[in-house]
């Protein structure tokens, strides 16, 4: 919650000094209310009250910070319910799940699934961030298992409730950050000494909103502040209403004592099939899952996953453009073929990928299209006939080239005939209708 | 302190819209509380699950349809009854491709024949989708809603251009149900129920079709347009933005590099029929938290998953 221009202003020392550069303590608290200024600009501000201030204007939802290194990252930070309100910020981060009653070939299989995906897509690396080793009984291999996942260098995420257990577990992991899943009504005192003392951050289970923010509260009161809360294991219909509430209670509801990241765990909610596994992490990308667990990482999920992921954690306030101009492709040449598309950033990457995987040289255009898509930048009226013509006049593409030939992205062949007319000399082909297409296309071409 | 719950009451209410007749009738929307926020209020009926069959053999559906229908794709009604009595969804989506003038150009005439077959082979709701030709689009709608009067089918979709024509004659003459499809933007969606209402069509008879894309294909804007749809006609009480949504998740997914690359063009990728799966579930998944109260899907085991999630997780 913001403070009001008065509510600073009984802040400052009211003595009316101008040396922050406003005649007034209150016309220096009116700038500060509406954010013009920062509080510091006041050289007579009190610590306490700088300390006040801070913490008021904070976001309602803590950001919390996992991993070491190359994977630290951050969870929370949000502070709307939608991302047409302003915009989501910090994308769910995924996690496969390891068991120490996992046998090794299974152990193997997702270790080396982890591994196999990690790709880039429309230039973000896509790979599961973090992994969750569950203690489920066996204490020796719960340990070895540990030891030897840390060749993956991904975020730990021990989920174990007996904490002799867990201290042992900490031990091995706890200069990179990790999260200990383990606090419950049961054993909360010692979890929060534990994380404290190890400075990990805390997951908090429990099966209603009740249970675990009185957990909350409990560590908050230890001093631990560090936490991540866990809605439910056993039921999908609960676990959707507490992550819901949870976050609700925090951002409509200024509560702070729900201002926490969550961490969903879709494996075990979703019965043993994959696809049902796929709709609940697809749900909680959307609906307030800063963690998802998975059961394990395949190409099929993740690309449906990470796409999905890209897409919601865009910031809807910035567009996503790329520079109008001529790009060149595998070394273009004076015969290489011209082709066509709009300046939106995500088909522009999926173009130039696909143009790159053919290594056939080529020219991409890129007009001013108003940075939408092809048919709707074509709809909207900004990448028809005279702005094609226009880029390729004004270019100066042509004196580069021996043989004209240009090639239309398949949705808006229906420009075919314009240009044709408008681009005397050149040779309009129609290219396939999806980008996938072009490496065939542009190599039957040549 | 003790925690206390944001309760979320919305004055407004998605409108009820039945397709179909008899036992295996479905009604759409009546929830006046966010998507599966069932904890809130009023969850209204369950968002419907219905799959995708084509009125000829579709030419560009990966082999495992083939593997998975065989000969039944041959002919409409065969396959309607197979997809009924096999996989039991909550409606049919008849999709007349072959209508296409750019593709099969199949004459008016032979698509009634074919949706009276398949009407009358099957007793689920039918869903009637056309060949992306609006003008075409129009007559076919025109003449199956002539033909299938009494059947209470959904005409999918009437478009700006071709409103007055589906509307009139789908919702109007034949009291069909007429979906109004809208490109992606609340206000454009808004008009399109309003020149509907003008025409004379009831709210009642109008679902929304307000745009779809694959995950990761511009799907943000499809997502953040249902959310803003959503809370105007609960929120603000608007009853233009009141019908329930309709979303032809198929049409979309399925033609992405996800789920048509060949496992030869990317080695890496594993099982094209799972990529497709994955990316048809993830969409759909992800509209319905968005606010879509029916979802159109082409392979079974999609369906099979919506359902299972479905059922849990509104409890
Ligand atoms: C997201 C979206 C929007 C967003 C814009 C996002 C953006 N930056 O573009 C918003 C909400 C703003 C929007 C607005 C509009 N939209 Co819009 N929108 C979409 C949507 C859902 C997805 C578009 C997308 O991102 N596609 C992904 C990109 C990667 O696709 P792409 O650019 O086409 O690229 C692919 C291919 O074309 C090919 N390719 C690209 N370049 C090249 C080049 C060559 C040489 C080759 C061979 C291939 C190739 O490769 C890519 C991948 O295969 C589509 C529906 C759909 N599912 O497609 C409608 C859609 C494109 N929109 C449409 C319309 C009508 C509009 C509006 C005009 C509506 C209106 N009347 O106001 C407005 C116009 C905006 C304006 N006035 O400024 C219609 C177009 C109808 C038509 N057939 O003409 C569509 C199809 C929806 C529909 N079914 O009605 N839209
Ligand atoms: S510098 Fe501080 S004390 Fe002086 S006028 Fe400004 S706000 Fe008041």
């Amino acid at each position: 919650m913001a403070l009001s221009g008065i509510q600073i202003f009984k802040l400052t020392p009211r003595t009316n000094c101008k040396e922050c550069g406003f005649p007034t303590c209150m016309a220096f608290s009116m700038k500060v209310a509406a954010g013009a200024i920062t509080i510091d600009k006041c050289p007579h501000i009190s610590d306490e009250a700088t300390q006040q201030l801070a913490e008021a204007t904070a976001p309602p939802m803590k950001t919390i910070v996992i991993g070491k290194d190359a994977a630290e990252r951050k969870i929370g930070g949000e502070t709307v319910l939608f991302r047409h309100e302003k915009t989501l910020v910090s994308k769910t981060l995924f996690a496969v799940q390891f068991s120490d009653t996992m046998t090794d070939e299974v152990i193997e299989s997702k270790m080396a699934n982890i591994i196999k995906v990690d790709y880039d897509r429309i230039q973000e690396q896509m790979s599961v961030e973090s992994i969750v080793v569950k203690y489920d009984g066996n204490k020796d291999k719960y340990l070895v298992l540990i030891e030897k996942l840390k060749s993956l260098g991904k975020i730990f995420i021990l989920a174990c409730t007996d904490v002799n257990i867990a201290k042992e577990a900490i031990a091995l992991v706890k200069d990179t950050k990790p999260i200990l899943v383990g606090a419950n009504k049961d054993n909360i005192d010692d979890m929060i000494a534990l994380a404290k003392e190890n400075n990990v951050v805390l997951g908090l289970n429990g099966d209603t909103v009740e249970d675990i923010y009185a957990l909350v509260e409990t560590a908050e009161k230890a001093g631990h502040k560090e936490l991540i809360l866990n809605p439910g294991t056993t039921e999908m219909a609960k676990t959707f209403e507490n992550t819901i509430e949870i976050r609700r209670t925090a951002i409509v509801g200024g509560d702070r004592t729900f201002g926490y990241p969550s961490i969903v765990f879709a494996n075990e909610l979703s019965n043993g099939n994959q696809f049902v596994e796929t709709a609940l992490a697809s749900t909680y990308i959307l609906k307030y899952g800063s963690i998802v667990v998975l059961d394990d990482i395949n190409y099929p999920k993740a690309l449906a996953l990470f796409g999905l992921r890209q897409n919601i954690f865009t910031d809807p306030q910035k567009p996503m453009r790329v520079e109008p101009k001529v790009y060149e492709f595998n070394k273009p040449k004076e015969d290489s073929p011209v082709l066509i598309t709009v300046d939106f950033a995500l088909t522009y990457f999926v173009v130039s990928g696909e143009i790159e995987r053919s290594k056939a040289p080529a020219w991409l255009l890129i007009p001013d299209a108003g940075g939408l898509s092809v048919l709707t930048s074509w709809a909207a009226g900004k990448f028809g006939g005279t702005v094609i013509k226009n880029m390729i006049k004004e270019c100066g593409i042509e004196e580069k080239l021996t043989k004209k030939r240009l090639v239309l992205p398949g949705k808006v062949a229906v420009l075919k005939g314009d240009l044709e007319e408008e681009l005397p000399g050149w040779e309009i082909i129609v290219g396939p209708e999806e980008a996938m297409q072009l490496p065939k296309f542009l190599n039957e071409l040549v | 302190m003790a925690y206390k719950k944001v309760a979320k009451k919305y004055s407004g209410k998605i409108k009820e819209v039945t397709i179909g007749t008899g036992d295996k009738a479905i009604t759409l929307g009546g929830r006046n509380v966010l998507p599966l926020h069932a904890f809130d209020g009023e969850v209204g009926q369950s968002p419907k699950v219905g799959l995708e069959i084509v009125d000829e053999v579709p030419s560009d559906w990966i082999d495992a349809f083939a593997n998975l229908y065989g000969d039944v794709q041959k002919d409409a009604a065969t396959w309607a009854k197979y997809v009924e009595e096999t996989y039991a969804p909550d409606f049919i989506c008849l999709r007349f491709e072959g209508a296409d003038p750019n593709g099969s150009n199949r004459s008016v005439e032979e698509c009634v024949e074919t949706a009276k077959k398949v009407s009358e082979s099957v007793s689920l709701p039918l869903v009637i989708a056309g060949s992306k030709n609006v003008e075409k689009d129009s007559e076919i709608f025109k003449a199956i809603a002539e033909a299938l009067e009494g059947k209470n089918i959904l005409l999918l979709s009437a478009q700006e251009e071709n409103y007055k024509t589906v509307g009139a004659a789908g919702a109007l003459a034949y009291k069909q149900k007429v979906a109004a499809e809208s490109s992606v933007d609340i206000n454009l969606a808004k008009q399109l129920n309003i020149l509907m209402t003008q025409l004379g069509v009831q709210k009642e008879d109008v679902v929304m079709h307000v745009g779809c894309a694959a995950a990761g294909y511009g799907y943000e804007y499809v997502s953040s347009t249902m959310d803003r749809i959503t809370l105007a006609a609960l929120g603000q009480n608007d009853e233009t933005l009141q019908m329930p949504i309709i979303t032809p998740i198929s049409f979309e997914t399925w033609s992405v590099k996800e789920s048509i690359a060949t496992e030869e063009d990317e080695p890496n990728w594993g099982s094209i029929e799972e990529r497709g799966i994955h990316m048809e579930v993830s969409t759909a998944a992800a509209s319905i938290a968005s606010g879509s109260d029916a979802v159109i899907v082409r392979h079974p085991k999609s369906l099979e998953a919506i359902k299972y999630y479905l059922n849990s997780i509104i409890g």
